[in-house]
């Protein structure tokens, strides 16, 4: 029989695919050229009476009940005010928006305002691919900076090249603000005979106090791990200079995790696994079991963020209360991680900046910030002028107002390199689990915080 | 087109008539085989565009360092080398390893045991159990994930079932346990697809010749000689299925873990998957999360091509 040759279409496919790796056009190349957007100098236009019909197509994340309303209210009033533009919203949960606004921000007609996560790798990589509009000009023209503090201002700026975070352009403005402190259970801290806490010492002993009493001191859910992120940046907060954090925390040259300062915050969260101030096998609890279990009256304290304010107000009611964390002595400045929900900016190919700018000024102005608090949020800016009822709410509005007043908030530590959410959580679980000792996880948050700010030059 | 029209001969009618002719010949009867790649075409072109194309595409970018917005950078082959060099990814590989165990190994010796007796028993309301065993395959994953994390938290119902026998010693928070983590995702794994292997298994099994049964009892086999003698070689085809379906959906574990541990605690339940998603879309990293998939697409390959060959030569005489 003679020898056929066949083809060998696994053969030709193979080439087939290589041939084509190596000829098409690279990725990204029909974006945009990588400058950064200059800051437009030509006179800004604030009146939005006068622009004309305009369409703003919107993307935002504020799908869960008091945000969905605020945002449909607001909406209405901008468009009763202003006839001649039209919103047109488009509303996702917080991951669909995160996973599709990359490609809608690459395509040529993106939406006019888009609410970005503040992070590198969402905001930071949106600025550095000269996809935001810087609204510097927008900022002076409508003053922004008079109820905007520099503190909350920070989280929404980045050079132009997206490097730097936390200065250079402003690239938008948030609504709402957060402040991880400590939630505590007033009832059970009556019947223990404990005074709510004014120093870090006095917390440390509530602590100790409540555990014999036969309580669970301290709430904590880590399976998911990034919760222990937020503990151990307020017990940092104690012993580490709140511009040391930020510089770690934005991911900044010249910094350093491994001083006796981070060494100390990282053997006081050891010392309280040991002296056993957390719930049993908190790194296989969830995060929402564990404020569910604090809310169902299990737990003195619970370190969290202001966002489970009305989920464990309905809860305990009346025996909520919400604190600042103690300062490390007494008539020391308020210290606390936090910072703001997720800022509205304006695309740099929107073709109406100006009704984008006029339409974030009036989500964000002095009449919104009330709508925000009627609608059960927590306004970021002219917290301290809203009326609200006596209790856990009140106690959040006048703790975040301090804290952003004082310029007492830092950072989210993972904002710091695009790695840092993982490495950290991972890290503080081996911690807490003892897998690692404090000089260890510290070597390690280390190298991931100075191989990013070194190459980020 | 020239290049056609210079070799007239080829497609005439006279030419063509006059090769059919050959009994012998290299090309069997039939139609020219050309045509057939005619047939082929409109399938082909959907199959190309839909998975061919963005293999090629994964392949491509797994070349560059990207980001995913900005203008990518030729990076060669340094993608496939940090791979190499990267102790997490190398652990995630690992992890995955083990879930083959759990996802494959395991799910074929319970279904193999299970359908026997299945089979053997001629159990009366077969449909009924064969629902109940399959039911795991019918629920989404990510509903899977969600019911055992309650399962398995520090007040889930296996932590209830161990006190109430008086094993509290045992009890823990299994999701969160550097010892425990691993094994408790990859037994979601073994009931996920232990229901699969059985129901596959047992169609195999229905198919086999009653006669062959009745002929082994007459020598004096025992049940297990039986199963041994005859069952087992009759469903090889099946167990390749099976096999085939469970390592993939071994290699290829994603929902489960980022719903369960997110790779924790530490990085001690991270797999391939997981690392391309985080890469991709937490890290910015498309580069080097096309490479994880590229690599982990060839990982899967070879091993079902391998699955395939041992079965193929099993089946052989």
């Amino acid at each position: 029989m003679p020898v056929t040759i066949r083809p060998r279409p696994a053969a030709a496919l193979a080439a087939g695919l290589l041939v084509l790796a190596a000829t098409a056009c690279a990725p990204g190349s029909s974006a945009p050229a990588a400058a950064p957007t200059p800051v437009p100098t030509t006179s800004v236009r604030t009146d939005p009476a006068a622009l004309g019909d305009v369409t703003l197509t919107v993307w935002d994340q504020e799908v869960r009940g008091g945000q969905d309303a605020q945002m449909k209210k607001l909406n209405a009033a901008f468009m009763a005010k202003y006839p001649n533009i039209k919103i047109k919203r488009v509303s996702r949960s917080f991951d669909d928006l995160k996973t599709t606004l990359k490609l809608a921000l690459s395509g040529n007609e993106p939406p006019d305002v888009v609410e970005a996560n503040n992070g590198r790798s969402d905001m930071g990589a949106f600025v550095k691919a000269g996809q935001l509009l810087p609204l510097n000009a927008y900022a002076a023209a409508y003053k922004w900076a008079d109820r905007y503090p520099e503190s909350v201002r920070r989280y929404s700026s980045y050079t132009p090249d997206g490097k730097i975070f936390g200065e250079g352009n402003l690239y938008g403005l948030p609504q709402v603000g957060e402040v991880v402190g400590v939630f505590y259970n007033a009832a059970k801290l009556k019947k223990l005979g404990i005074e709510p806490p004014a120093t870090w010492a006095e917390f440390e002993a509530a602590l100790d106090k409540a555990k014999q009493g036969g309580e669970v001191p301290l709430q904590l859910g880590n399976l998911d791990k990034w919760p222990a992120i937020h503990v151990f940046g307020t017990v940092q907060g104690r012993s580490v200079a709140p511009d040391a954090i930020r510089t770690l925390a934005f991911g900044r040259q010249g910094g350093s995790w491994g001083t006796p300062e981070n060494t100390h915050a990282a053997e006081q969260l050891v010392s309280w696994v040991d002296k056993g101030y957390f719930n049993k096998d908190f790194n296989g609890q969830g995060y929402d079991p564990a404020w569910q279990d604090f809310g169902k009256g299990k737990g003195v304290f619970l370190i969290a963020g202001t966002w489970l304010l009305a989920d464990l107000s309905k809860a305990l009611g009346g025996d909520l209360g919400f604190m600042l964390p103690p300062p490390s002595h007494a008539g020391a400045p308020p210290v606390a991680t936090g910072g703001t929900g997720l800022p509205f900016a304006v695309t740099a190919k929107s073709p109406n900046p100006d009704a984008a700018a006029a339409y974030i000024d009036f989500i964000t102005g002095t009449e919104a910030m009330k709508t925000l608090t009627e609608t059960g949020n927590l306004p970021v800016a002219d917290t301290a002028l809203q009326t609200v009822k006596k209790g856990a709410q009140k106690d959040v509005f006048t703790a975040f107002g301090t804290a952003a007043k004082a310029d007492g908030l830092v950072p989210y530590l993972d904002y710091a390199t695009p790695t840092m959410y993982d490495t950290l959580g991972a890290a503080l679980q081996d911690l807490l689990a003892k897998k690692t000792t404090p000089a260890q996880f510290l070597e390690r948050v280390q190298k991931d915080y100075q191989d990013f700010a070194q190459g980020n030059g | 087109m020239t290049a056609t029209s210079a070799r007239p001969g080829r497609t005439t009618a006279p030419a063509r008539a006059a090769r059919r002719p050959r009994p012998a010949g290299g090309a069997p009867p039939g139609e020219p085989r050309r045509v057939a790649y005619l047939y082929i075409l409109p399938a082909f072109a959907i199959y190309a565009a839909f998975l061919l194309f963005p293999i090629g595409r994964a392949v491509q970018l797994s070349l560059y360092d990207w980001d995913g917005l900005s203008l990518g950078r030729w990076a060669g082959l340094s993608n496939y080398a940090d791979l190499l060099a990267d102790e997490r990814l190398r652990a995630a590989f690992g992890h995955a390893a083990v879930l083959l165990v759990f996802y494959a190994v395991l799910p074929l010796a319970v279904g193999l045991a299970l359908a026997a007796v299945l089979n053997h028993a001629k159990v009366r309301g077969l449909g009924f159990f064969r629902t109940v065993i399959f039911l795991p395959q019918v629920i989404a994953m990510v509903v899977v994930a969600v019911a055992w994390r309650r399962v398995y938290a520090p007040d889930g119902s296996l932590n209830d079932l161990l006190r109430a026998v008086g094993l509290d010693g045992l009890a823990r928070g299994w999701l969160g346990d550097y010892a425990f983590a691993l094994p408790a995702v990859g037994v979601v794994g073994t009931w996920f697809e232990s229901g699969l292997v059985t129901v596959l298994l047992l169609a195999g099994m229905s198919r086999v010749p009653q006669q062959l049964y009745e002929a082994a009892r007459l020598e004096g086999a025992s049940a297990v000689r039986e199963f041994f003698a005859i069952t087992l070689p009759a469903v090889r085809g099946e167990i390749a299925v099976a096999l085939t379906l469970t390592m993939i959906a071994a290699l290829r574990t994603f929902d489960l873990v980022y719903v369960t541990t997110r790779g924790g605690p530490g990085d001690s339940t991270t797999v391939p998957s997981f690392e391309v998603y985080r890469r991709a879309f937490e890290n910015g990293q498309v580069g080097s999360a096309a490479a994880i998939g590229v690599t982990l697409t060839a990982i899967i390959f070879v091993v079902s091509f391998a699955v395939n060959r041992l079965t193929d030569r099993a089946t052989a005489p």
